[in-house]
């Protein structure tokens, strides 16, 4: 192989917007994995919003836009399992019958990871140089766990940081009720799903939850905050990167 | 057009083509006549004929049947009584008209009282033998016929059925081998796996919903015969 | 029976809002999951098996015109009668029809849901017929005039303590200071109570869980044994069963057999499987002396060629609704009809259209547990998704939605002017949020804000982070 791995860093709209921490906490893991980190500026979202209400042509637009951004790198990586998702699983489905696009999606769909597992799977690493002196639960995320099938590699992580005692949750691969759309179109029952994941990780003793999507852990902070828990939410990437000490978590005040 | 040719043509319609040829027809029919086994879990189908017995005996129990095994026919009656007496029954039976029941001694218990035919309302306990039993799962095999009548397997409260070793097959596929070597199906074609249970209140098991709630197996061991 | 899932919204408050019901599906979603995981983790052929099933059933699907003609010549061959009804209405007709021509008065009926879709019940009773539910979960439903919960377990909405006063008030003339609070009481006091009009009934009803091509078989799959008894006993056998229940030979069903009873309760095998062939015979005992089989479309030959042909695959094994978060924090009921559920999301606006069903493949979050559960692998989700394309297609969302995401995509299409709205949000909501790090209440976010907080965003968007970043390096 000529020179370092090209990652481009898919950011996701979500980190963007709301945690640009778990963007640069991507980088820094990315680069000590040994890649170069782009971020292209074309890229907006995914498109999943699009997508799961229906729109498929916006959603084939934005597709367009992604495929067209990320040309030429050898890597992209996503700090969410369900953006992942959209791209990897989707994105040639979109393009069902539009065979030149098809091709396309399924050239990006292949060398499109969700990060950990990047990390883990196709970087071959087995350990990260942190420290987080937390007792920690961990949420799989749907998209991650079941159409990326992460699952072991963030646990085996999570395993090498210093001080960190993992603390496995019950239900851990029940969906937390934040499903994008779903949440704000009905949020009743969305704030259910809500309330019994957070009463499964209240019951774990944890101080601190850790999910690889920014959407659940808005989801989740937001309902132990309601809730008046003191319990910690942060990305997981935050954690493995060893920001646990420097950025405040998910909700809390900034200091 | 009538409703059946309706649905047929929707089909069709459905399918983007009309009624078959001969010749995919002729596959069709062909996949049927062979009737091909599909995947046979390896459970029962590894074991060897005394390895079968021991898994439907260990299956069956697992589902609140009760099994008690025996050297030979002759025994029958009297672990009929026993078993009777144990579970405080009445020493009665409703049983089915099947020549090798009545050919058993049953004159060595003569206190029981025994009736054959159908099943009758208020019949407490019955007796039936059944064609095989499947060790993957821990099912009897029963069938309907001119001397196994069904409403033996449902109406009385216990039911007890005589299995001889060499019945037990390993999968459900033997079953219907057998079915087709007695010249195809009977009315009836009973599968029963324990006795009668529900769920429906609580999620908490309850025996004897309709059917028995007693499953009594009199299996005697003779894994050459049949 | 009636939909409501027009009121689905108000339906599932009702739902959230009921703590009995609460209790009971707390039961259910721990129960059932985990003796399914015990049930698959002791059959290392499981997932082979999920593709053979796969398999059979799309094969049947292809050439399901043919085996359902050789089917009911099958059936005819052994005594029995085909009666084929493209609709609600003409199922209906074949069922009274039979039930007429005996003088039927009393019929036992084995727990089906198709019977439930063509509302058989209210149509013998309105012409001087008694169905009597004889599934305990059936018959504890039929006395309280609600509709089922749950395609296998109808009452699994109900505590005990709902099914002792449902007794009391319907069981009038036993003792009213008997002991009933226990289980076995309630058990035992139903198979009293139903096993005079076992033996009273005329005709017998069920479903069918398969059909067999092969032999003109019906096969159903119970564990109380009233199914057997409501067939066995009357005169007349009448099963009702829609198409798809068709598979080609016994080998075929033999698989779908192993799947089912794993799925649906964690059982190794029901209680009960039974094949039903015909009439009784010469020389039978017992049995019934007429079989009939109606054979029921009702919306599903339409379904075959297009978007939703996979779920024709279903075996009703209810293992979508046992795993899926939205079913069990709402409930059966507040889907409206008589599919809930994954399976009832795809089925219900196939069958009784989109524009009544509207909410219920809307109210999915993805999360993607009923297809993993799926003995039969059907994608739930993205058909979902696909009626979701139909309504989108068809401007039926809700204004408000559609004006939104219009405006959001154009923007997202826009990466230059993207980028400085969201850093200007980022700013805003960002400074707005800094003391707390989270928002109580958001204009525009209200469905939000008023079960959870906003965290607050870190105040600088990503993207000019990074521009910066790359700045200060060169």
């Amino acid at each position: 192989m000529a020179g370092p791995v090209r990652v481009a860093l898919l950011v996701t709209c979500l980190v963007d917007l709301f945690r640009p921490s778990v963007g640069f906490a991507a980088v820094k893991l990315l680069e000590a994995a040994g890649c170069t980190v782009d971020v292209p500026r074309l890229q907006t979202c995914c498109g999943q919003p699009a997508y799961n209400s229906g729109d498929r042509a916006d959603a084939k637009a934005i597709a367009r836009q992604v495929i067209a951004a990320f040309v030429g790198y050898d890597y992209v990586v996503v700090p969410s399992g369900s953006c992942a998702g959209m791209v990897k699983v989707h994105y040639p489905e979109l393009f069902a019958d539009e065979p030149t696009m098809r091709g396309q999606a399924e050239e990006l769909a292949a060398r499109t990871y969700e990060l950990v597992s990047f990390l883990t799977d196709v970087r071959g690493m087995t350990a990260v140089a942190a420290r987080c002196s937390r007792s920690v639960t961990y949420h799989d995320s749907c998209s991650g766990l079941r159409e990326l099938r992460v699952k072991a590699q963030p646990r085996t992580l999570l395993g090498s940081v210093a001080g960190l005692e993992l603390k496995e949750l019950p239900g851990a691969e029940i969906c937390c009720g934040f499903g994008g759309t779903f949440a704000v179109k009905y949020p009743e029952i969305s704030d259910k799903m809500a309330s019994d994941k957070i009463a499964d990780i209240r019951a774990t003793g944890a101080e601190c939850v850790l999910a690889g999507d920014l959407g659940c852990l808005l989801q989740i902070a937001g309902k132990l905050s309601r809730a008046g828990s003191m319990i910690e939410t942060r990305h997981v990437a935050e954690v493995l990167a060893d920001m646990t000490d420097t950025v405040p978590p998910i909700g809390a005040p900034r200091k | 057009m009538t409703a059946r040719d309706d649905i047929l043509g929707g089909i069709r319609r459905g399918l983007g083509r009309g009624a078959l040829a001969d010749g995919p027809t002729g596959e069709l029919a062909a996949r049927v006549a062979a009737h091909r086994r599909n995947l046979i879990p390896a459970r029962a189908a590894s074991l060897d004929p005394p390895g079968r017995v021991d898994l439907f005996v260990a299956m069956a129990e697992a589902v609140q049947a009760t099994v008690t095994r025996i050297a030979s026919d002759g025994e029958i009656p009297g672990e009929v009584a026993r078993y009777l007496a144990a579970e405080n029954l009445p020493a009665e039976l409703a049983m089915a008209p099947d020549p090798r029941l009545d050919a058993l001694p049953w004159a060595d218990r003569p206190l029981l009282q025994i009736w054959r035919g159908k099943a009758e309302p208020g019949d407490a306990v019955s007796l039936t033998p059944c064609l095989a039993a499947v060790a993957e799962t821990g099912t009897l095999m029963l069938v309907s016929g001119e001397t196994t009548p069904t409403t033996l397997n449902f109406l009385p409260d216990t039911h007890i059925v005589v299995l001889r070793g060499g019945q037990v097959v390993a999968s459900y596929e033997d079953g219907w081998d057998l079915l087709r070597a007695r010249g195809g199906l009977p009315r009836t074609v009973n599968f029963i796996t324990g006795p009668s249970r529900t769920g429906d209140i609580e999620q908490k098991i309850e025996l004897g919903a309709h059917g028995p709630r007693r499953l009594h197996v009199i299996l005697v061991d003779n894994a050459g015969e049949s | 029976m009636e939909a409501t899932s027009h009121n689905f919204t108000d339906n599932a408050r009702t739902g959230l809002a009921n703590p009995v019901l609460r209790r009971a599906l707390g039961i259910a979603g721990t129960g059932f999951p985990a003796r399914r995981a015990e049930a698959i983790a002791r059959l290392p052929e499981f997932e082979a098996l999920r593709d053979a099933g796969k398999a059979i059933k799309d094969h049947t699907i292809s050439h399901l015109d043919y085996y359902l003609e050789l089917y009911e010549k099958n059936v005819t061959a052994s005594g029995g009668v085909v009666h084929w009804a493209r609709d609600a209405a003409e199922a209906r007709a074949a069922v009274l029809e039979i039930c007429r021509s005996v003088d039927a008065r009393i019929v036992t009926k084995g727990k089906s849901m198709v019977a439930e879709e063509i509302a058989l019940n209210e149509h013998l009773e309105a012409n001087g017929i008694t169905p009597v539910e004889t599934d305990l979960g059936e018959y504890i439903i039929q006395l309280r005039h609600e509709p089922p919960s749950h395609i296998i377990a109808p009452a699994i909405h109900l505590m005990k303590e709902q099914v002792t006063a449902t007794f009391r008030a319907a069981h009038t003339a036993l003792d009213p200071d008997r002991p009933l609070t226990e289980a076995p009481q309630l058990c035992a006091e139903a198979r009293a109570m139903l096993r005079p009009q076992f033996l009273a009934a005329d005709v017998g009803i069920t479903g069918a869980n398969f059909l067999i091509a092969e032999t003109g078989s019906s096969i159903i799959v119970t564990n109380e044994g009233n199914g057997d008894l409501t067939q066995i006993l009357p005169k007349v056998h009448i099963v009702v069963a829609s198409l798809e229940k068709i598979v080609p030979t016994l080998e075929d069903a033999a698989t779908l057999l192993r799947l089912l009873a794993r799925s649906a309760t964690g059982q190794e095998f029901s209680s009960y499987t039974t094949l039903s062939t015909g009439p009784r015979r010469p020389g039978d005992l017992d049995g019934p002396e007429q079989y009939h089989v109606v054979l029921i479309d009702n919306g599903r030959s339409a379904m075959i060629g297009g978007e939703f042909q996979d779920m024709l695959r279903c075996l009703r094994c209810a293992a979508c609704l046992n795993h899926c978060p939205v079913y069990t924090a709402i409930g059966g009921h507040a889907y409206g009809w008589v599919y809930p559920g994954p399976m009832g999301a795809v089925l219900t606006p196939a069958l009784i259209g989109i524009d009544e069903a509207g909410h219920l493949p809307n109210a999915s979050s993805f999360c993607g547990r009923c297809e993993s559960v799926c003995p039969v692998k059907i994608p739930l989700p993205k058909m979902m998704r696909h009626w979701r394309e139909r309504q989108f297609a068809q401007g039926k969302a809700p204004p408000v939605y559609r004006t939104g995401l219009k405006l959001w995509a154009w923007v997202a299409r826009r990466p230059a002017l993207y980028h400085e709205l969201v850093e200007l949000k980022a700013r805003l909501l960002g400074w707005l949020g800094r003391d707390r790090g989270r928002f109580r209440a958001l204009p525009l976010a209200s469905g939000w804000t008023q079960a959870r907080d906003m965290p607050a965003p870190e105040g600088r968007s990503f993207h000019s982070l990074w521009a910066e970043r790359q700045r200060a390096r060169k």
